[in-house]
């Protein structure tokens, strides 16, 4: 008996050891180059090291995606040129997108070793406004602005009508067609003004081509989801209620179900319009359009290089005659923790980067993204050469003047990160992989989350 | 003189004291000690106290037995049926294959053993996660991709592998398979060198075939390190995130089919923040693991006294 207690306790030992180190290995891996998460905690003060200025501040901020931190340091160089005064030694850090979030969550967590500044993106900041958020309020510096960027891009990162991030750009989302394909099948895509026309064009297409009009994501919320927000509806509500199965959520739906089965839409290849996969397909050819998000430029830029001068962007088709032609999608947010040192100086440092009109024409000019102060879309710097307009051609700003009143603000609550995942893992692939029918699929996806 | 023996006296004393067998092992044990208690212990109690919690930035409450009460959810069903049937699976293949193997490589006959006893581990040096990307790339649902290739041979059409929970599950195991076996016959290697060799000449000479021989001989002496392979893949298998979290590029798997119990506690604790949910899954799979081996291992004898 007392052998058998023993060899229990030794395996228990043995299990709890071997379960917490497989399973930390994924989550809980920290790169090797990451010093500023203990910087962040000892909030060492630049002063004592900095050999010119002197004065200089130390930043610490964390992101995941390197083009950010690219940016961020060039808007510091910037700023310390401009404002010596107040000079800022930036030490940024790009960390895979999960680590990141995970190790933020972790050190706003515990109260110790998170940056001063950090990039949160939109389908993680509900997590970040649980309990009592630790983010800075950013209302004083964004209030006298609000007038000049798009509300919304704001909004969504705010609870009881404070305000902890600014977003990089709007995302407004814009159909690119592959011109070629549409000239072969002999149609104009400024014709298409409904969804309607979009469905007849498609079936031209199909007839003359013999190829999909349009791809829609298989396990990815990009394609439902702008949609629906282009006709006011969304998979939550203000107050945060899940309205996955609304009428108007549901016959979207039905009318992309409908043209999957018609063959005028093809599901990804990969699922998603972000994989290997999609990209290779398009890369020759196989499918006339798609719609996503403003971000998704560089995509093609990337990814896709043969339809280089081949590809036109316009506004979405309309769901009726004068609705919507576009929704702004996904985002990622720059925060100051409660956890910085000077929160203050911060802020004006991230005003100057993210609000001002300066800071503005560099995110477009050096991200490729719609920036969200509408002002500068018409300056004449959005019609520079650079590797977007040598790839879409320089019209690409006045297709968003055309549409910028009419990107629906979008809700992202506390409840967002779970609606996500459950449309994106149950009720897409039911609908668009294994063809059940939308309305009884959305209505139970409903009811689990309630 | 009295005092020069005295202080002799207390030096042996002392040397005594540092040397004695009673205080040695547990110096040396010591850092271990350490850090399981550090590492292992103590998150392991915190664990066991925030599955009673609501955990929030700033706000942490006590909800009793809210959250074990919310684990009766289609979610953690599908992550304890998946990681259920990985496990059952993983057995039956890493097992029996690399005992066989093992035997084929150990056996004198046997040409190129060097070459195939690296090239079956070289697997295992591989990161899961590039792994994870390649075994991706394979099962990839365009015609081009390695697998769908390979069943065309066979005039079988493309197959949407990883949409699939079946197909999904073989994507799996193919993957546990390349990587995993040869770690195995590393093990089964090392026990079947200790076999003595006059066993298998006996039983030769009293006319037995090789399959009897493997059967009656190498199987039952090979028992202990068997039991030992099945814990470890037993907790492997329940303990399997990286490999689905891989394969399904980090997002989660279409209708949960390749969700398991650590991918589930992963999505609860830090891509929703339900630290207090993620610890209470976290606690129940170490009691399933925990009754699953103990299970194992009094039906394979292991806590019989032996005679």
């Amino acid at each position: 008996m007392k052998k058998a207690f023993l060899c229990t306790t030794a395996l228990l030992l043995i299990l709890v050891m071997g379960l917490s180190g497989c399973g930390g290995n994924g989550n809980t891996e920290t790169s090797p180059s990451n010093p500023p998460a203990s910087n962040g905690g000892t909030k060492a003060e630049g002063g004592e090291t900095e050999p010119a200025g002197g004065e200089a501040q130390k930043v610490v901020f964390w992101t995941f995606v390197d083009a950010h931190q690219k940016f961020y340091e060039s808007m510091a160089a910037s700023w310390n040129e401009s404002h010596p005064d107040k000079a800022i030694e930036l030490e940024a850090t790009t960390i895979p997108y999960d680590d990141m979030h995970t190790k933020l969550l972790v050190a706003l967590q515990s109260g110790v070793g998170a940056p001063d500044l950090v990039d949160i993106e939109q389908s993680k900041f509900p997590n970040f406004m649980k309990g009592t958020p630790q983010l800075v309020s950013l209302n004083d510096m964004l209030e006298p602005e609000l007038g000049n960027i798009v509300k919304s891009r704001v909004e969504i990162y705010s609870k009881d009508n404070t305000y902890y991030g600014i977003d990089y750009h709007v995302g407004a989302t814009v159909m690119y067609y592959n011109k070629e394909m549409l000239d072969q099948a002999g149609i104009n895509p400024d014709d298409i003004k409904t969804w309607a026309d979009f469905e007849t064009a498609g079936k031209q297409m199909l007839e003359k081509t013999g190829k999909p009009m349009i791809t829609f994501e298989g396990n990815g919320n990009w394609s439902w989801w702008p949609a629906i927000s282009q006709q006011g509806s969304d998979q939550v509500d203000t107050d945060g209620k899940v309205t996955v199965d609304t009428p108007v959520n549901v016959k979207t739906m039905e009318f992309f179900q409908k043209l999957v089965k018609e063959g005028v839409a093809a599901v990804a290849p990969g699922a998603g319009h972000d994989t290997e996969e999609y990209f290779g397909y398009m890369d020759s050819g196989s499918a006339a359009s798609v719609f996503m998000p403003f971000w998704f430029m560089n995509r093609f830029t990337d990814h896709i290089p043969d339809l280089k001068g081949k590809v036109i962007i316009r506004p979405m088709p309309a769901w009726e005659e004068g609705g919507n032609r576009s929704a702004g999608m996904g985002g990622t947010a720059t925060s100051i923790t409660n956890q910085a040192k000077n929160p203050e100086d911060i802020k004006e440092f991230l005003a100057y980067a993210k609000l001002s009109k300066e800071g503005n024409l560099q995110i477009w000019k050096q991200l490729g993204f719609d920036p969200i102060r509408t002002d500068v879309w018409s300056d004449p710097a959005m019609k520079e050469s650079n590797k977007f307009t040598d790839y879409f051609g320089t019209d690409i700003f006045d297709t968003l003047i055309s549409i910028k009143d009419e990107i629906a603000p979008v809700h992202i609550r506390e409840k967002s990160p779970e609606v996500f995942d459950a449309i994106r893992n149950k009720a897409i692939p039911e609908i668009f992989i294994d063809m059940k029918e939308p309305a009884k699929v959305l209505k139970d996806v409903q009811a689990s989350l309630k | 003189m009295q005092i020069e023996r005295e202080l002799r006296h207390n030096a042996k004393r002392g040397y005594r004291l540092g040397n004695s067998q009673k205080i040695a092992p547990y110096v040396f044990v010591l850092p271990f000690l350490l850090s399981f208690a550090v590492f292992f212990a103590y998150p392991l109690v915190n664990a066991g106290v925030m599955s009673f919690q609501e955990v929030l930035p700033g706000e942490v409450s006590f909800v009793g037995l809210d959250h074990y009460r919310g684990l009766w959810n289609e979610d953690f069903g599908a992550a304890l049926y998946n990681s259920s049937r990985y496990t059952l699976l993983t057995l039956f293949l890493l097992i029996p294959v690399p005992m066989v193997l093992a035997v084929f490589l150990n056996a004198k006959t046997m040409m190129f053993s060097n070459f195939f006893r690296s090239a079956l581990f070289i697997p295992a040096l591989t990161s899961v996660v590039v792994a994870g990307v390649v075994f991706r790339l394979i099962f990839g649902e365009l015609d081009g991709a390695l697998m769908n290739t390979i069943l065309h041979l066979f005039g079988i059409p493309s197959q949407r592998w990883l949409y699939s929970s079946s197909l999904g599950m073989f994507a799996l195991l193919v993957l546990a398979g390349w990587r995993w076996i040869g770690i195995n016959i590393l093990y089964f290697l090392s026990a079947l060198q200790s076999i003595p060799r006059e066993l298998y000449e006996a039983a030769e000479m009293d006319g037995a075939g090789t399959m009897r021989r493997f059967m009656r001989i190498t199987v039952p002496l090979l028992k202990p390190i068997t039991i030992y392979v099945v814990t470890i893949t037993i907790y492997g298998g329940y303990a399997m995130f990286t490999e689905s979290y891989m394969l399904w590029a980090g997002k989660p798997s279409p209708q949960n089919i390749g969700l398991t119990i650590v991918g589930y506690i992963y999505q609860q604790g830090f891509q929703y923040f339900n630290l207090g949910f993620g610890s209470a899954i976290g606690i129940t799979l170490l009691g399933i693991t925990l009754l699953v081996s103990v299970l194992q291992l009094t039906l394979s004898g292991m806590f019989k006294r032996e005679d």
